[in-house]
C-alpha cells in the first residue's frame, strides 16, 4: 500500500505486536490520542493491554523500560520530542547502554526508543533539535534514523527484533512529506547497512534521514556523476559502504542538520583519513547545522544545510 | 509493641467565592473595591490576549500557542498576591502572570511568533523565561530562592507548572531542597486536570496532588483554582510561610478549556459534556457576580474594558507585526558571552 513515513512506521509496530505478544507500547499521549503525531493511532484500541499512557517523565519511561526488558518483554517507548530525550540520558548512558556488559551477557535490554527528531516544522524551543551524536558516541546503543517510509518499517522491525537497545530517531519534518509503496508483508531492512540511493563516479555524498531528499533535490541538474548514500544506521556505521564508494569517486561531501562540531560528519571523516586517504582527491566538505542552539521559526532556516549550500561544497569538492 | 499512628495528616481544601458570586465573609482576604476591580480587569485583559493570540495563531501570525482560557484567576489571583521584587520561575501557559507583571505584551506575543528578541524584557519585569521542557524550571525557582536567602533579601520565589509536571523527577527534588535548605519559594500548580491527552487520574493515584508537599515536610494547600479570592488568600499566606524559611505547594484546582495547545485536538479524548460543566464554572463570571452584587460592575464598565483590552492588543499586534526581523548573525551571537573562533568562522560563512 501506498504509505507515508507516520503509517510506515504505525504498520510496523501493529505488525510486531501482532506476531510477538511481548512486545509492549509505552510512553506520553501514545493511548487513545494516538501520539502527538498520531503514529501510534488504532494501536491502543487494538492491543488495549499491551499499550501504556505513561505518567509525563521521560527518566521513568526509559527506566521502566529497561525493567520491562530485563524481565522478558520487548518495551518500544515513544519520547514526545527528541528535547525531551534529556531526563532520560542517565538511564540510557549509565544503563540500558552498559547491562550486557557489566553482567558480561547475563542480561540485556533490547528495547527501542523511538523519537522524533530535527527541525523544519516551525516549532517551539527543544521540539527541532538534532541531538544524534550523544547516542552515537555512547558504547552499546543503536542509533536509526530512516530517510522514507519503505526503509522505516523494515528498520523498525529489525529495531524491535534486535536484542540491545536502539535509538529509532524519526525526521519529524518528513512524517507527512510523501507516500511510497510501502509491502503490507513482513520484511526487515539490516541494521548497520547503507543504501545507496544514486550510483554515481565523480562524487559521493553522504547523509541520512530529512536530507537525503533535500540532497536529491540539491543534484538534480548538476553535470556530475554523484553518488548518495544514505546512511539509515548511524550506529553501527555502514564502513563499508562508505570506504568503497568513496575510494572509487575520490570526493566527498557530507550532510547533516546536527550541529558541526563533532556531528556524525566529523567521525565518518576520521573513518575516511584511516581508510582511504589516498583515494581522496580534494578535502571533504561538511553541510551541517551551525554549533548554536536551533533558533526559533523567524530565523530557523539560517541555521539549516540547504539546497545551496550543499552545491557551494558539491562546486568546491569538484574544483578544487 | 503494638503498631500506632506516628503521624497523621490533613489537607485543606480553600474556596471563598462560588460558583453564583456568592463570598464566604468569614475567609474573604483583606481587598479593596479597587484591588477587585483591578484582579477583574487583569482576568479580563488575559482573556482577551488569549481570544487574539489564539486567532493570530489560526491565520497564520503566530506559531504554536498554548491558551490559559478557563486559568485566569489561578494566574491572577496567585501573582497579585506578590510583592513586584518577588521573582517567578512560569512554565508556559502563564499569559495571566506575565501580563499583571507588565511584560510588554508585543515582545511576548513576538516569542510565539518565534523570535528569541520577545524574551528579553521578562528580567525587567522579575520574571524568567517561558520554560518548555516540562517541570524543569521548579529547581532553578529553587536556586533562585536559595540565592535570595543566602543573600539575605527578603523576596521570595514562585513557580507555576502543571498537574504532569508533578510526575518528573525534578519536581520532587525540587520540593526536597526547597524543604531542606528552607528556601522562600512558593510551587504553584495549576492543576487543569491533564497534561495533552492524559487525565489526573492517569497522572497519579494520589487523591491530591497538594499532598505531595507532605512527604517533603511542606505545607501544601488544595485550593479552587477558579476562585480568585481563595488563590490571593492561599498565596499571601504562602508569602509568609516563605519568609520564615518554609516552601508551600498549592494545587489549584482548576480546568483546561481549551485544546492542549493550538497543535491538540482534545475532541479525540474528552467529551463535551465534561467541558460544559466547566464553561459554567467560569472564574471571570463568578467575579462578575460578585461585582454585581457589591455595585462594582456595570455594563459601561465591562464595555469600557472590552474598548480598552482590544485596542492595546491591536496596538501591541501591529508593533508585533511592524518589528524588523532579527539579524540572521544572531543565531550565533548569544551562543557564549564571546565568540569563539570557531563561531566567529561560522559568522562569515553565515553572511
Ligand atoms: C520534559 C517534557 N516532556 C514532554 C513534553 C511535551 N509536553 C508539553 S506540555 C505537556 C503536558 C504538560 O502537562 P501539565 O504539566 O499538566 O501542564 P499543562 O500543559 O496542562 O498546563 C507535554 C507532555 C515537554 N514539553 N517536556
Amino acid at each position: 500500500m501506498k504509505a507515508n513515513l507516520v503509517q510506515a512506521i504505525n504498520m510496523a509496530l501493529n505488525q510486531e505486536m501482532s506476531k510477538d505478544k511481548s512486545v509492549i507500547l509505552l510512553g506520553e499521549d501514545i493511548g487513545i490520542d494516538g501520539g502527538v503525531f498520531r503514529v501510534t493511532e488504532g494501536l491502543y484500541q487494538k492491543y488495549k493491554d499491551r499499550v501504556f499512557d505513561t505518567p509525563l517523565a521521560e527518566s521513568g519511561i526509559v527506566g521502566t523500560s529497561i525493567g520491562l526488558a530485563l524481565n522478558g518483554l520487548k518495551p518500544v517507548a515513544e519520547i514526545q520530542f527528541e528535547g525531551f530525550i534529556m531526563p532520560a540520558l542517565d538511564q540510557l548512558i549509565s544503563h540500558a547502554s552498559r547491562i550486557r556488559n557489566r553482567s558480561r551477557g547475563a542480561f540485556s535490554v533490547p528495547i527501542v526508543i523511538r523519537s522524533p527528531i530535527g527541525g523544519g516544522i516551525h516549532a517551539l524551543e527543544h521540539h527541532s533539535d538534532s541531538p544524534e551524536t550523544y547516542f552515537v558516541h555512547t558504547p552499546g546503543l543503536k542509533v536509526v534514523i530512516p530517510s522514507r517510509p519503505y526503509d522505516a518499517k523494515g528498520l523498525l522491525i529489525s529495531a524491535i527484533r534486535d536484542p540491545d537497545p536502539v535509538i529509532f530517531f524519526e525526521p519529524k519534518k518528513i512524517y507527512r512529506a510523501f507516500k511510497e509503496e510501502v509491502p503490507e508483508k513482513e520484511y526487515t531492512i539490516p541494521l548497520g547497512k547503507a543504501n545507496i540511493i544514486q550510483e554515481g563516479d565523480d562524487l559521493t555524498i553522504i547523509t541520512y534521514g530529512s536530507w537525503v531528499r533535500e540532497t536529491l533535490k540539491a543534484v538534480e541538474g548538476l553535470k556530475y556523476s554523484i553518488e548518495i548514500i544514505d546512511l539509515r544506521t548511524l550506529k553501527p556505521l555502514d564502513v563499508k559502504t562508505i570506504i568503497d564508494s568513496v575510494s572509487r569517486t575520490g570526493r566527498c561531501v557530507i550532510v547533516h542538520e546536527a550541529p558541526k562540531t563533532l556531528g556524525l560528519a566529523a567521525e565518518i571523516i576520521a573513518i575516511i583519513n584511516e581508510k582511504a586517504l589516498l583515494s581522496l582527491q580534494a578535502p571533504i566538505e561538511r553541510v551541517t547545522g551551525y554549533d548554536t542552539i536551533v533558533p526559533l521559526p523567524k530565523l530557523e532556516d539560517y541555521y539549516m544545510p540547504n539546497t545551496e549550500r550543499i552545491k557551494k561544497s558539491i562546486e568546491k569538492v569538484m574544483n578544487f | 509493641m503494638p503498631k500506632k499512628i506516628i503521624q497523621n495528616f490533613n489537607i485543606e481544601f480553600l474556596s471563598i467565592l462560588d460558583e453564583n458570586g456568592k463570598a464566604d465573609s468569614k475567609l474573604m482576604p483583606k481587598l479593596s473595591n479597587n484591588d477587585i476591580k483591578l484582579m477583574y480587569e487583569l482576568m479580563k485583559k488575559t482573556r482577551i490576549f488569549d481570544e487574539k493570540a489564539l486567532k493570530l495563531q489560526r491565520e497564520g501570525r503566530l506559531g504554536t500557542y498554548a491558551s490559559s482560557l478557563g486559568q485566569e484567576a489561578a494566574q491572577i489571583g496567585s501573582a497579585y498576591a506578590l510583592d513586584k521584587e518577588d521573582f517567578i520561575f512560569p512554565s508556559f501557559r502563564e499569559q495571566g502572570v506575565y501580563l499583571l507583571r507588565g511584560m510588554p505584551i508585543d515582545q511576548y506575543l513576538a516569542y510565539w511568533r518565534g523570535d528569541e528578541r520577545g524574551m528579553y524584557s521578562t528580567k525587567k519585569v522579575n520574571m524568567f523565561t517561558v520554560t518548555i521542557p516540562v517541570g524543569t524550571h521548579m529547581l532553578h525557582a529553587a536556586g533562585f530562592g536559595w540565592a535570595s536567602k543566602i543573600k539575605k533579601e527578603s523576596r521570595v520565589v514562585v513557580t507555576y507548572f502543571g498537574d504532569g509536571a508533578t510526575s518528573e523527577g525534578d519536581f520532587h527534588e525540587a520540593m526536597n531542597f526547597a524543604s531542606v535548605f528552607e528556601i522562600p519559594l512558593i510551587f504553584i500548580c495549576q492543576n487543569n486536570q491533564y497534561a495533552i491527552s492524559v487525565p489526573v487520574s492517569k497522572q497519579t493515584k494520589s487523591a491530591t496532588i497538594a499532598q505531595k508537599a507532605i512527604a517533603y515536610g511542606m505545607y501544601g494547600i488544595k485550593v479552587d483554582g477558579n476562585d480568585v479570592f481563595a488563590m490571593y488568600k492561599s498565596t499571601k499566606e504562602a508569602v509568609e510561610r516563605a519568609k520564615k524559611g518554609k516552601p508551600t505547594l498549592i494545587e489549584a484546582f482548576t480546568y483546561r478549556r481549551n485544546d492542549h495547545t493550538t497543535s491538540d485536538d482534545a475532541k479525540k479524548y474528552r467529551n463535551d459534556k465534561e467541558l460544559k460543566q466547566w464553561d459554567k464554572k467560569d472564574p471571570i463570571e463568578r467575579l462578575k457576580k460578585y461585582m454585581i452584587t457589591k455595585k462594582l460592575w456595570t455594563k459601561e464598565y465591562e464595555e469600557e474594558l472590552d474598548r480598552k483590552f482590544n485596542d492595546e492588543m491591536d496596538e501591541a499586534i501591529k508593533k508585533m507585526e511592524s518589528i524588523e526581523d532579527p539579524k540572521k548573525e544572531d543565531i550565533l551571537n548569544y551562543v557564549y558571552a564571546e565568540l569563539d573562533e570557531n563561531l566567529k568562522e561560522q559568522k562569515e560563512e553565515l553572511k
